[in-house]
């Protein structure tokens, strides 16, 4: 289908982007569009107001900080899939965004806004949990950081206002013994079940709302996934425990 | 925004998508559109350089940039880019409306990487559906391709 | 200079257009034309108490909203396509319903705008009034018909056939050992990329109207719309352009937006076109694929089947307008390769509230093959013999053809096998497949498959030599990318003596040829191939007539080679094939191209009046091909599998096929055909299937949640072939369109049961599946050992 109707901002700085979605009621943010824009063509999201923020300059960087490496918000996932500084510091980040989708979604997809989005069966939100992350939001009012336990609250859910943009994601170090595997029908599709290892630290994606950290001697405890066409709670419990098991096998 | 190097105008309509843009407004038929979900990879053209799915842009988003679609491989009457000819020379194609999207993905592809392995090769040509040829044919393209760029 | 094309691997004369992207598909077609948008039922079963368009009609953009009350035809009834005495209880769909809707996707409504866009947001405001309705969904629910789809079709049966060879009770009785199998396929989808789409304009000055349609049979389209809006056949032409795959849904004709949008251009005075979009094409374009079957076999000790009885329902859908062909074609085919002394089958086609069936490729063969398959593989479980032993005792032999099944067929005569050699390719393909690979949970896939293929009624053809020595030829029939251009060309060409580059072949539009029936069956080759040829073989004949005349020569003693028509053994005795067309049309005034030859001062050949009695100008004929029956191609799929223990994922470790599609025309393309097919197999084998709700609501519309495979999922395919000629028609050739598909079910079916030791009776297949059926089997053992 085609998109509904909307009223398109293209900002061409932050600030300007932040008093957008300050003063708009009802506005989406269009970074990458790779997830947005099949929810507009199915009509599914019908937000009045998109703010492009691809125009922003120098909004795309990917640097060692803090021990760990910052992705800004316009950083492509092909250019965290290739850039030197991730492979080096952080090459589970690396080895999870290769998992995401096909090369071709990943050109223009962004690391924050797989991490805004906040889809239960994603990679990105797994690791950046897994690792013990943040993210940094900013809005007019100013900028804050909020820690990974406190940024995934529900499917498709995160605690940022609706006036706060996600600017920059800051993935600790990787340790030696990290890895990420996932289950999916298809190569590239989203996954029935994932595990995200980093040390001893174990995180689940696609099987709770959000993604979760997990004992890995008893990973599924606790666990109510849901059910969809391709996965009962059931398997998807089975398919995470041979997964944990895999990661932890080493 | 540049149109396989010239200029092309963007809609006025923000809501107009970077494919219908090229179809209906710019009269580039060449991409196809098979979904709009950004699955099916009909839809494929070069941003800048690489690969991307037209169907997931609204065309004001190409403004500044440079678009290569398939009628910008070869021009008319010149032969046929070495991955063009890869298609042809091994029956990578039976009903053609997949075939521009992958092309465009497999130039995309050599550009990155012009000595694909066979896995490699399967992982690049992974985010395209092709429902009449089974892709045994477009695997041996690719490597066809490899073969007649590195000429 | 290659004078034999035939067997060739000639590369296509379509590729250079399609890879410059200088294809065009219906939807390339703008022209100024107005777009449109389909309002559909969301409800599976329910009475339309009102339509309120008013809202839409207003919307800045709006030029038209019809619904049926709109439509002159709105109270008419679309056809049904293949009337049958069986079908008894037919019902089809008009083309906006005002009254009830029948299944999710009917057509309610249609609005027409400047844009695509604001059809859809008009749409958006079209009201209707439903009240929802009992839906019955699968087969199972249909039959036992505690609601009905249709008020006025008890048991909501739409037809019923049943056929007996022999005496399949008492055979029964005899046999030493029987089983009792029990198999089911879920619905599944054709899936083109390319979505369908319609454009047309009506021309006030020319009385004309002109139709660009994504079908697979322009002919009938345009005899539909002659009938329906009055005109003569003559002021309606329509094309079907470059087409982005077919696979059956695009043979479903009529369809409402084939009748909505020629009328909306007819009366709006612009061009008005409609594109598909995918989400719409999941339930608004046909389906196939759903039948039970409840299977009864009697046999011997040596595993030879001495009984089979096979009673199995058909899902038609809400409505029937293909008729029973589907249920016929399983029936027909059912037997496959094997004798089957005494055989009954019958079938009951039932409505469902969901999306109407028509052909998919295979079209009915894929759950005959896969009945007969697992029948075969259960006595050759029970008897503890090998599976391809039990085949090897029950093929039919090489020489018993023709062999008759005893069964009806298609086209209204019976099936009879004309040739092959079954137990050939059961050999070549086991020999191919080589040894069982090391490892845990592998298995082996086996299953063999018979194929009708070239039915009628007939198909022609179009042959014309231009005064340049090109050749020119059209077809009614279209393509969708089987190569029909280039395998065309290469029959021409070796009639006609010249190069396939020299010919260049027209199909699927009325305006340059206008009779004929349609692409589907795997039949295209076979009929329209054939019709080339005899078109072709009339040109050459004519040739040698008019050059005999110059060359003083007996028209016998002349051959075409090398675009000449020369002397046989004298090829310096010759003249270019070109200069005999000039030749052929006596002209007073030259136009250039070598045409003074033909004026009335140069010199002549013969005396008496410039044209013979009975003879034409031009070097052109047009020609015929109508088979006697189908001709039957066979083959045999033969895999290693393996099933991951703990993901169940499927891993394909080798897939062998050896078909024999009788005389092969252009080897590049079969395999082509095949690999497709093969691919289309192992995704609705283990990834595809329609996840139709008890409401009747399709869950997984999207390409997001229907897993069609991508390369990454589909394994090299290894292909041989054998070749039986069919002696059914003079190139000897069978049709192979569908060869892939058929058997896969089959092969994925058994390797997974080899693989995994838990019994498969049904398809689609997926990791869950093997999941659940594994719990399953682990607690019957379990209650098993309590006991």
């Amino acid at each position: 289908m085609k998109p509904p109707p909307f009223q398109y901002h293209a900002p061409a700085t932050v600030e300007e982007a932040c008093a957008l979605l300050q003063s708009l009621d009802d506005a989406k943010v269009l970074a990458g569009g790779q997830s947005l824009m099949p929810l507009l063509n199915f009509r599914l999201a019908r937000p009045a107001h998109l703010v492009d923020i691809n125009r922003i300059v120098g909004f795309d960087r990917i640097y060692e900080r803090d021990g760990g490496v910052a992705v800004q918000a316009l950083a492509r996932q092909a250019a965290v899939e290739d850039s030197e500084v991730v492979a080096r510091v952080c090459p589970l980040l690396r080895d999870a965004v290769r998992l995401v989708a096909h090369r071709v979604i990943r050109n223009r997809g962004t690391v924050c806004g797989s991490l805004a989005h906040a889809d239960p069966a994603s990679e990105l939100p797994a690791v950046l949990l897994a690792l013990g992350g943040s993210v940094v939001v900013v809005s007019s009012r100013g900028g804050r950081v909020i820690s990974v336990a406190n940024l995934f609250t529900g499917v498709f859910e995160t605690s940022l206002e609706p006036d706060e943009l996600l600017a920059e994601a800051w993935f600790p170090a990787s340790p030696p013994q990290s890895a990420i595997y996932e289950e999916s029908r298809r190569h590239g599709d989203f996954a029935l079940a994932g595990v995200v290892r980093a040390g001893d630290r174990l995180a689940l994606f696609g099987v709770a709302p959000t993604p979760v950290l997990a004992d890995p001697s008893d990973p599924a405890r606790g666990l109510q996934p849901s059910g969809d066409l391709e996965a009962t709670p059931e398997f998807r419990v089975h398919l995470l425990r041979a997964l944990a098991a895999r990661a932890f096998a080493a | 925004m540049k149109v396989n190097g010239a200029d092309r105008p963007a809609p006025a309509d923000p809501r107009r998508l970077l494919s219908d843009h090229l179809r209906h407004d710019l009269g580039l038929t060449g991409t196809h559109v098979g979904c709009e979900h950004g699955v099916c990879g009909c839809c494929t053209v070069l941003l800048d350089g690489a690969p991307v799915r037209s169907c997931l842009m609204l065309a004001v988003q190409a403004e500044g940039h440079h678009i290569t679609t398939i009628e910008g491989l070869a021009a008319k009457g010149s032969p046929l880019h070495p991955v063009q000819q890869a298609f042809h020379e091994t029956h990578g194609l039976q009903c053609g409306f997949c075939t521009p999207g992958f092309v465009m993905s497999v130039v995309g592809l050599l550009a990155r990487n012009p000595n694909p392995t066979a896995e490699e090769i399967d992982e690049g040509i992974s985010g395209n559906l092709c429902r009449c040829t089974g892709y045994a044919s477009i695997r041996r393209a690719v490597q066809r391709a490899a073969e007649l760029s590195r000429q | 200079m290659t004078t034999r094309w035939f067997g060739e691997r000639v590369h296509r004369v379509e590729d250079d257009r399609l890879l410059r992207g200088q294809g065009r598909f219906t939807d390339d077609i703008d022209e100024g034309a107005l777009e449109s948008y389909i309002v559909r039922s969301p409800h599976a079963h329910a009475r339309i108490r009102s339509i309120d368009v008013t809202a839409a009609r207003a919307v800045p953009g709006v030029a038209a909203v019809y619904t049926a009350a709109d439509l002159p035809f709105g109270q008419t009834d679309l056809p049904i396509l293949i009337p049958h005495p069986n079908l008894t209880h037919g019902r089809t769909q008009r083309c906006l319903a005002s009254e009830v809707v029948r299944y999710a996707g009917e057509a309610v409504a249609f609005v027409v705008a400047e844009s695509r866009a604001i059809a859809e947001d008009a749409a958006e405001l079209v009201e209707v009034d439903y009240e929802p309705l009992p839906v019955v969904i699968t087969p199972e629910v249909a039959a036992r018909a505690e609601h009905l789809v249709h008020d006025d079709v008890p048991g909501n049966v739409a037809a019923e056939m049943k056929q007996e060879v022999g005496d399949v009770d008492a055979a029964l009785a005899a046999a030493p050992h029987h089983q009792r199998l029990h198999f089911r396929y879920e619905r599944a989808a054709a899936a083109p990329m390319e979505a369908r789409a319609v454009w047309a304009r009506w021309s006030t000055a020319e009385h004309k109207l002109t139709v660009y349609d994504s079908t697979q049979s322009p002919t009938s389209i345009r005899g539909g719309l002659a009938v329906l809006f009055g005109l003569p056949e003559a002021s309606v032409e329509v094309i079907a352009p470059d087409v982005g795959g077919g696979f059956g849904p695009k043979i479903m004709l009529f369809y409402p937006d084939e009748l909505l949008v020629p009328y909306a251009a007819m009366t709006l005075g612009r061009p008005v076109k409609w594109t598909e979009d995918r989400q719409e094409h999941f339930t608004a374009v046909n389906q196939e694929r759903a039948q039970v079957h409840e299977v009864e076999v009697g046999f011997d000790g040596d595993g030879k089947v001495l009984a089979l009885s096979d009673d199995f329902i058909h899902d038609g859908g809400a409505y029937t307008p293909y008729g029973i062909i589907l249920p016929i074609i399983t029936a027909g085919q059912l037997p496959g390769p094997y004798r089957v002394p005494n055989l009954r089958v019958r079938f009951r086609d039932v409505y469902t509230n969901a999306t109407p069936t028509s052909p998919y490729r295979g079209a009915g063969r894929p759950h005959a093959c896969f009945v007969m398959e697992r029948t075969l593989d259960a006595i050759a479980a029970e008897l503890g013999l090998e599976r391809a032993e039990v085949r090897r005792r029950n093929l039919i032999q090489p020489d018993e053809f023709p062999y008759d099944v005893g069964l009806a067929w298609q086209d209204g005569n019976s099936v009879v096998y004309d040739s092959g050699d079954y137990p050939a390719l059961l050999e070549k393909a086991l020999h191919s497949l080589g040894p069982r690979p090391t490892g845990d949970h592998v298995g082996m896939g086996l299953a063999m498959y018979v194929e009708g293929t070239g039915v009628g009624p007939y198909e022609g053809a179009h042959v014309q030599v231009l005064v340049s020595g090109r050749v020119v030829a059209a077809t009614g029939i279209p393509s969708q990318g089987q190569a029909h251009a280039t395998v065309w060309a290469q029959i021409v060409a070796d009639e006609l003596g010249v190069d396939v580059a020299d010919v260049e072949v027209t199909s699927g539009d009325t305006r340059r040829f206008a009779w004929g029936v349609g692409t589907f069956a795997s039949r295209g080759a076979v009929t329209a191939g054939n019709a080339m040829g005899v078109a072709a073989r009339m040109v050459a004949e004519k040739a040698k007539q008019v050059a005999a005349d110059h060359l003083e020569a007996d028209p016998a003693d002349l051959e075409l080679a090398g675009g000449q028509v020369r002397v046989k053994g004298s090829p310096q005795r010759g003249m270019p094939l070109g200069a005999v067309a000039v030749l052929s049309n006596p002209v007073r005034y030259a136009f250039g191209g070598g045409t003074e030859a033909a004026t009335q001062f140069t010199a002549r050949a013969r005396t008496g009046p410039p044209l013979r009695e009975g003879e034409q100008p031009g070097l052109e004929a047009t020609g015929y091909y109508s088979p006697p029956g189908s001709t039957w191609a066979a083959g045999c799929h033969a895999a290693w599998v393996r099933v991951d223990p703990r993901s169940f994922r499927l891993e394909i470790l080798k897939y062998v096929v050896v078909h024999d599609c009788g005389r092969v025309i252009n080897p590049m393309v079969v395999e082509g055909q095949i690999e497709g097919g093969v691919a289309q197999g192992i995704g609705g084998a283990f990834y595809e299937r329609l996840a139709y709700d008890a409401e009747g609501q399709l869950r997984n519309a999207s390409f997001m949640e229907f897993l069609m495979p991508y390369a990454t999922e589909i394994p090299p395919i290894q292909i041989e072939h054998i070749e039986t000629p069919s002696p059914l028609n003079p190139l000897g050739i069978k049709g192979v369109g569908e060869a892939g598909v058929i058997p896969v079910g089959a092969v994925i079916a058994s390797a997974v049961e080899e693989a995994f030791g838990v019994q498969i009776t049904e398809m689609p297949l997926s990791p869950l599946k093997l999941f659940e059926l594994a719990a399953q089997s682990t607690s019957a053992s379990t209650s098993t050992s309590t006991r």
